[in-house]
């Protein structure tokens, strides 16, 4: 990048702020999704508002392909930059600016941590339920980009719930207000809603205003042991139809359960077929009430054993399998491959048949686990990208995933987002004519293809 | 030396290792060094990807990528939190040997490995010029020190409050000892370590004096070593592998129980480093292993073995602990420490944050101070919120770092070993 560029973009950010070295570089070359790296030309680390308004102007003025870098912990390539691009940094914007108790909302700068926040809402006596796997170092501004989920998604939605507002720069550097800090509100277009999901591809966030909630009084939580997949899962798909919604409501399979139990050690059945981890909370009569509903449930579909924590110990062991599980599957090979097509609920037995076949199909190992309550799963492919021949199985066995999930009328994605990733899939979710229109709209907010290209719609 | 192909073929080797790191980007709520930069090269992540990059000749400036390297504690604190368990202490010891081998040691590394630290009997006469002579000989022992252990403190470089040198070092009050089992029908051995040695030889008494009241028998070699962390982590393999091999000689004279460190570094380096990382005379790694799995922290053999318990409190003394890495991340010794101060009669108050790093990490230290003197002011800050009145740790590089830090902040609390409180407190019940 020439001299001249680099001077102005000092001149913005300040000089300790600007990273030009080849192996500052190389790591903002990457993120978590298992794609290849892209080499950016320079990276910048505004610290605060006005500065990142600039920065981004004056990225358009230059044609520079520019992409907004939370955590980099996305999944789906999201932050992995356009080759010679910038790279912009939000963690030099991390102030929480207010939390307001009367009217329950938080206004926050981008760069904040998700743990950090929710931590700082509960000194308050409030409650930020998105938790994401990732959230003692996912950012907010991350989590709102990729919309994403967590273990709570079932009864407390997912971070699109929570987003009550954000104001962000479009490309000519103006600050564009959306939303606000009312509970309602239809002044124009829901611009936030825009926001929510569009991964840097559309305007980089300023400032965000969140929804804040009272916390559940009480809660419990219980482990069901089932003797297959089948029985587990339509326990959850029963659960449902009996208006209960638990706060959360978990699956893993054999595979899953063996390998958390190698790794902690708990005293997890290693025998069973499958494990529901079951969460539900609220006033502390309706906690009793539908406990022992959900127990009667699990019993009726043939669960075999159930737990009941009796206290916070208990409880831990529960979570905390299912907080192993990821890390204990990403051991055992030294490529793991985190999906999650998604599916409406009813059809989560379907789907999970649907994983057993294409595992076989494919010769792939396949650990499944995940948000079963929301139809959200996780099936893990466990591989070695360096094996090429195994590589292609697992690329067809993607293909097969994505496949089966529309069809049983499921989304691409649930919880981690396009990117560059499922770019190439997402036609076969919508159709031509719905890329043509987000394109269309792309072209105008965004006429020099500056922010993120690449992403989400190719 | 080697050309940039030759070094890529290098880290070729490393890449089972490298290949296991899956990007999540985790230790990012966990690196000390990334918490005060938020510079991606500075967190393992980073530093892993640029090892890949050097592997994979994607990358030319092999100096860059050696700098990023060396801005790192070796503190350990993302390993024992990796979801995907990667040995990132190994990549890194390794990937500094290889970087050593490629730039070459630095001429004042060289003199100190090669001079001093592999000859201990030179290293003790020099510091001990050092001790009788504070000021005039300060600022070569200093240079020596500061560069030889690798979490040892450089004493009085620049506008640093520090522990001078002790007037007399350990093996000058305990030249040698070997005592028979007593009531407990344990014997021990005891590393005694370079700080300890020559900064805090009362711990080493303290430690000594527990041990001859709880009727274990001692076995302290004269001529013991420095335990090899600082060559091994400036890259130094050769050095590393001569100390393990004089050690061990030493160490290997006579029947023993258990070895016994009173230094957090010391014991995870013997425990786990000198089996893995000796590439010296195979005929000896029998030996090394036999001595690696007898080697423990005296808190951990005073608790799990002599079964010390909890006392009611009765010193007065209002403690809270800081935990080293090296005992804490390496070998996973938490609730021991704790207990002993419970046990020599102390008020404990957990700290926030007790877990995480002082920001001494040797040549980190010396090469980074303003970024290790930010680390340490956070461990400060939260060692006197405690609102306690002394800070016990198990780890004397940590006692030093945190004693500059306390000291810098006028807060007038006393720094000590868990040991010596114990001893205290056997002392009062006479
Ligand atoms: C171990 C692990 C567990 C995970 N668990 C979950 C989970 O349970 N649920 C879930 O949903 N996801 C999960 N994820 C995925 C990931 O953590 C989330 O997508 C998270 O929201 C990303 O946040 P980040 O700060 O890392 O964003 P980044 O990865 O840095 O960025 C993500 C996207 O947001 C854009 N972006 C970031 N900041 C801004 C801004 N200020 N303005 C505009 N665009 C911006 C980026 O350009 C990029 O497209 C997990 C990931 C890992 C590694
Ligand atoms: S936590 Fe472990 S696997 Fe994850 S990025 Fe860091 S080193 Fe790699
Ligand atoms: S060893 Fe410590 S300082 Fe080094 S990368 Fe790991 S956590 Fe950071
Ligand atoms: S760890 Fe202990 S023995 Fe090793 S160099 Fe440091 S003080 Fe000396």
């Amino acid at each position: 990048m020439n001299e001249s560029i680099i001077k102005e973009f000092t001149a913005i950010v300040g000089d300790e702020n600007v990273m030009t070295s080849e192996t500052d570089r190389h790591t903002y070359s990457y993120d978590a999704a298992v794609l290849d790296t892209a080499m950016p030309s320079l990276v910048v680390r505004p610290d605060n508002s006005e500065a990142l308004g600039k920065t981004v102007k004056l990225c358009n003025d230059n044609g520079l392909p520019l992409t907004v870098r939370g955590a980099g912990t996305n999944l789906s390539g999201g932050t992995i930059p356009h080759p010679g691009g910038v790279v912009v940094l939000t963690n030099g914007l991390n102030r929480i600016l207010e939390i307001n108790e009367e009217d329950l909302y938080a206004v926050v700068e981008p760069g904040v941590i998700t743990a950090t926040f929710a931590a700082e809402a509960a000194a308050c006596g409030l409650f930020y339920p998105p938790d994401p796997g990732s959230q003692t170092v996912s950012t907010l501004g991350g989590n709102v980009a990729e919309n994403a989920g967590g273990l709570r998604g079932l009864k407390y939605g997912v971070t699109k719930d929570y987003v009550m507002g954000v104001d962000f720069w479009d490309v000519n550097g103006n600050l564009i207000k959306t939303g606000s800090r009312t509970v309602k509100c239809v002044s124009g277009y829901n611009l936030a809603g825009l926001m929510v999901g569009s991964e840097g591809t559309l305007g980089v966030f300023d400032k965000l205003i969140l929804k804040l909630i009272p916390p559940p009084k009480s809660s419990k939580s219980m482990m069901a042991i089932f003797s297959s997949m089948k029985a587990a899962s339509e326990t959850v798909s029963a659960i449902i139809a009996s208006r209960i919604i638990p706060a959360t409501l978990e699956i893993m399979d054999n595979f899953t359960i063996r390998t958390v139990e190698n790794f902690r050690h708990a005293g997890l059945p290693t025998e069973a077929a499958a494990l529901l981890l079951i969460e539900v909370d609220g006033h502390p009569g309706q906690v009793e009430e539908e406990a022992a509903l959900v127990e009667q449930i699990c019993r009726q579909h043939g669960a075999s054993e159930l737990k009941v924590a009796s206290d916070a110990a208990e409880r831990d062991v529960i979570w905390q399998a299912r907080r192993d599980a990821l890390p204990a599957l990403a051991k055992l090979k030294p490529t793991c491959v985190l999906e999650d097509a998604t599916v409406p609920r009813s059809k989560i037995p379907a789907m999970i048949q649907a994983l057993d076949e294409i595992s076989r199909e494919f010769q792939l190992t396949i650990g499944t686990f995940g948000h079963a309550g929301d139809g959200n799963l996780h099936p893990t492919i466990l591989t070695d990208r360096r094996d090429a021949k195994e590589w292609q199985r697992v690329e067809k066995g993607i293909d097969e995933i994505f496949k089966r999930a529309l069809e049983l009328g499921g989304t691409l994605s649930g919880e981690h987002g396009i990117g560059l990733a499922k770019a190439k899939y997402l036609v076969l979710e919508t159709n031509r004519g719905t890329l043509d229109y987000c394109r269309r709209m792309k072209s105008v907010l965004d006429p020099k293809n500056i922010l993120n290209p690449g992403k989400i719609i190719g | 030396m080697a050309n940039l192909q030759e070094l890529a073929q290098l880290f070729k080797e490393l890449d089972d290792q490298l290949v296991s790191c899956m990007r999540c980007g985790m230790c990012q709520a966990v690196c000390p060094v990334f918490a005060q930069t938020g510079r991606e090269a500075d967190v393992t992540r980073g530093k892993l990807a640029l090892l890949d990059g050097l592997a994979r000749e994607m990358l030319t400036d092999a100096a860059g990528v050696n700098e990023k390297l060396n801005r790192c504690l070796m503190c350990g604190t993302c390993q024992s939190n990796c979801p995907s368990g990667v040995k990132i202490m190994d990549i890194f010891l390794k990937a500094r040997a290889i970087m050593t081998g490629y730039f070459g040691l630095s001429k004042t590394k060289q003199a100190i490995f090669h001079g001093m630290l592999a000859n201990p009997r030179l290293f003790n006469v020099l510091t001990g010029m050092g001790a009788t002579f504070q000021g005039l000989f300060t600022k070569k022992v200093d240079d020596m020190l500061g560069s030889s252990c690798a979490r040892f403190n450089a004493p009085l470089v620049g506008d640093r409050h520090f522990n001078t040198l002790a007037a007399t070092p350990l093996h000058k009050i305990v030249p040698e000892l070997d005592t028979p089992a007593g009531a407990s029908g344990i014997r021990v051995a005891f590393f005694t370590g370079c700080v300890i040695d020559k900064i805090f030889p009362h711990v080493g008494e303290a430690a000594l004096k527990v041990l001859e009241k709880k009727g274990v028998g001692v076995f302290l070699p004269s001529n013991q070593g420095c335990c090899g962390i600082p060559a091994l982590s400036s890259g130094d393999g050769a050095t590393f592998d001569k100390l393990v091999a004089l050690n061990l000689q030493r160490f290997t004279t006579a029947e023993f129980d258990y070895l016994l460190t009173t230094c957090a570094t010391c014991t995870s380096t013997i425990k786990e480093l000198w089996p893995r990382m000796f590439k010296g005379d195979p005929a000896l790694s029998a030996d090394i292993k036999v001595l690696a799995d007898k080697t423990m922290d005296i808190s951990q053999f005073l608790v799990d073995i002599l079964e010390v318990k909890e006392a009611a409190a009765t010193s007065g003394r209002n403690v809270t602990y800081h935990d080293p890495c090296h005992l804490k991340n390496s070998l996973g010794i938490t609730s021991q420490p704790r207990t002993m101060i419970k046990a020599a009669g102390c008020t404990f108050k957990e700290m926030r944050e007790a877990g995480s790093c002082c920001g001494c990490g040797g040549s980190f230290n010396v090469a980074h101070y303003d970024l290790s003197k930010k680390i340490g002011t956070r461990k400060a800050e939260n060692i006197i919120d405690s609102g306690t009145d002394t800070l016990a740790t198990s780890c004397p590089a940590c006692m030093l770092h945190i004693t500059d830090m306390l000291s810098r902040k006028k807060a007038g609390m006393e720094v000590k070993h868990i040991i010596e409180l114990y001893a205290d407190s056997m002392k009062n019940q006479g």
